[in-house]
């Protein structure tokens, strides 16, 4: 029925190297943020899948995403969820202590990540006396901090059809 | 000796049975061969499925396994894979990595008891792949302090960086100008030929490495019969501006189609 896609991929010369989705050589980050993150998500009988992939969700973001949208996301939501309460009543330490471990991570990241802006910024203020430029240009490096929030999961941006949007505020159009 | 519970890849449709063949020889996930469970009546509803080592996907396990990015990687691409193989052939519907079950034949009831859905959302995805479509900014960065200012001989040396500086802003302001505009542009191609959109998160972490920063990562569900000019539209789309990078990827098994819009989330649901 279908035309195989290998075929159609071949139409692409200038992608013949790396086709893409489906070759091996496929971008690692493409790949985790679909296989992770897209797809159709049942619970299987081993019970630990939901919370694990969750936890692989939140890491990957980490690596994929900027780590203040992990953290948006709500990287506690675990302390929360009842059904997991009740694992950690189990005397699950060592889930605690993987939440802990995540924080103490994210912090780092945190504290690593604006370092370099605020180094800017020093640099910017020092020589720079236009008023409020600085900030004008924090707002230019980071420009992800004026968006909204992001989603968490692909079905709450996914728009019934392709709609115009601007940058700044794509996320509202769905 | 080893116990082996199944992994499960994808949903899919099989039509005129030869789905077996296209995965014949495919190493999946621990390099198992993956086989078919079949529900339906005439069979044609199958799930991929192949046998992974429990001890490596029990609680514990996993768990410490997915703190190894090099184990992760090699699972995921191994779910790629396979998911691939089965996407040149038929329609599939990807199940989440490290999708598991005691058995096939727990695979079997899984299936029997959602076939209706999915051969739904099967047809709807028929003949239909998806199309990734990136937009980077690549201005100067921040970073390019050191750049030496343009000679301007009437300006002191402090004045010259100032301009120098200003430069640089303005053109990472341009950049950003441009990239809204492209992002216009693309989706006014895209809509063209897609008939469905999925916003990402754009990519900015330690794997998203590349050059310029993604301001854009949305996935599209694109007729087969569609994909080469929604391509070709999409790419022409950023020409003209520079400092603006626009990549499609694909085309990918429908992994951001999978799960109908408008039911709800199935995750935490009972199995």
């Amino acid at each position: 029925m279908n035309e195989p896609l290998a075929r159609r991929t071949g139409d692409y010369p200038s992608r013949a190297a790396a086709p893409g989705g489906q070759g091996s050589s496929a971008n690692l980050a493409d790949i985790l943020e679909r296989v992770l993150d897209k797809g159709i998500v049942i619970a299987g009988d081993i019970q630990i899948n939901l919370l694990d992939i969750e936890l692989l969700t939140i890491k990957l973001r980490l690596l994929v995403a900027s780590v203040d949208k992990a953290k948006e996301m709500g990287i506690d939501w675990w302390e929360h969820d009842p059904s997991l309460s009740s694992r950690a009543s189990e005397g699950s330490h060592s889930l605690a202590e993987e939440n802990k471990r995540l924080r103490a991570e994210i912090e780092a990241l945190r504290e690593e990540l604006p370092a370099a802006d605020e180094e800017e910024d020093a640099y910017e203020e020092a020589e720079y006396v236009e008023g409020e430029g600085g900030e004008e240009y924090e707002d230019e490096a980071e420009p992800e901090e004026s968006r909204p929030a992001p989603r968490r999961t692909a079905r709450t941006s996914r728009a019934g059809r392709p709609a115009p949007r601007s940058r700044g505020r794509r996320r509202d159009t769905s | 000796m080893t116990e082996t519970i199944s992994y499960a890849y994808a949903v899919a449709r099989d039509d005129d049975g030869t789905l077996d063949r296209a995965l014949s020889g495919l190493p999946g996930v621990a390099d198992a061969s993956v086989h078919l469970v079949r529900a339906g009546h005439r069979g044609e509803l199958v799930v991929a499925v192949s046998p992974v080592p429990e001890q490596d996907f029990q609680e514990s396990a996993l768990r410490a396994h997915l703190e190894d990015l090099d184990w992760l990687e090699s699972v995921a691409r191994a779910h790629h894979r396979v998911i691939g193989a089965l996407a040149e052939r038929t329609t599939v519907l990807p199940l989440r990595l490290a999708t598991v079950y005691l058995d096939d034949e727990r695979v079997r009831q899984m299936l029997d008891a959602r076939q209706e859905a999915f051969a739904g959302r099967l047809s709807d995805l028929t003949a239909h792949t998806e199309w990734g479509v990136k937009i980077y900014v690549e201005a100067p960065a921040a970073t390019d302090r050191p750049a030496a200012p343009p000679a301007a001989p009437e300006l002191s040396p402090g004045r010259a960086y100032l301009s120098h500086r200003r430069a640089q802003r303005h053109a990472r302001e341009d950049a950003y100008r441009d990239a809204e505009e492209i992002a216009r542009r693309v989706e006014d191609a895209a809509r063209h030929h897609a008939v469905d959109r999925v916003q990402h998160r754009p990519q900015q972490g330690e794997l998203a490495r590349g050059p310029g920063e993604n301001v854009i990562n949305d996935a599209y569900l694109v007729p087969v019969g569609h994909a080469e000019r929604f391509r070709a539209d999409v790419l022409r789309a950023a020409e003209g501006l520079s400092g603006v990078r626009v990549e499609v990827t694909g085309p990918w098994a429908p992994y951001s189609f999978a799960t109908p819009p408008e039911t709800e989330p199935t995750r935490r649901a009972a199995p």
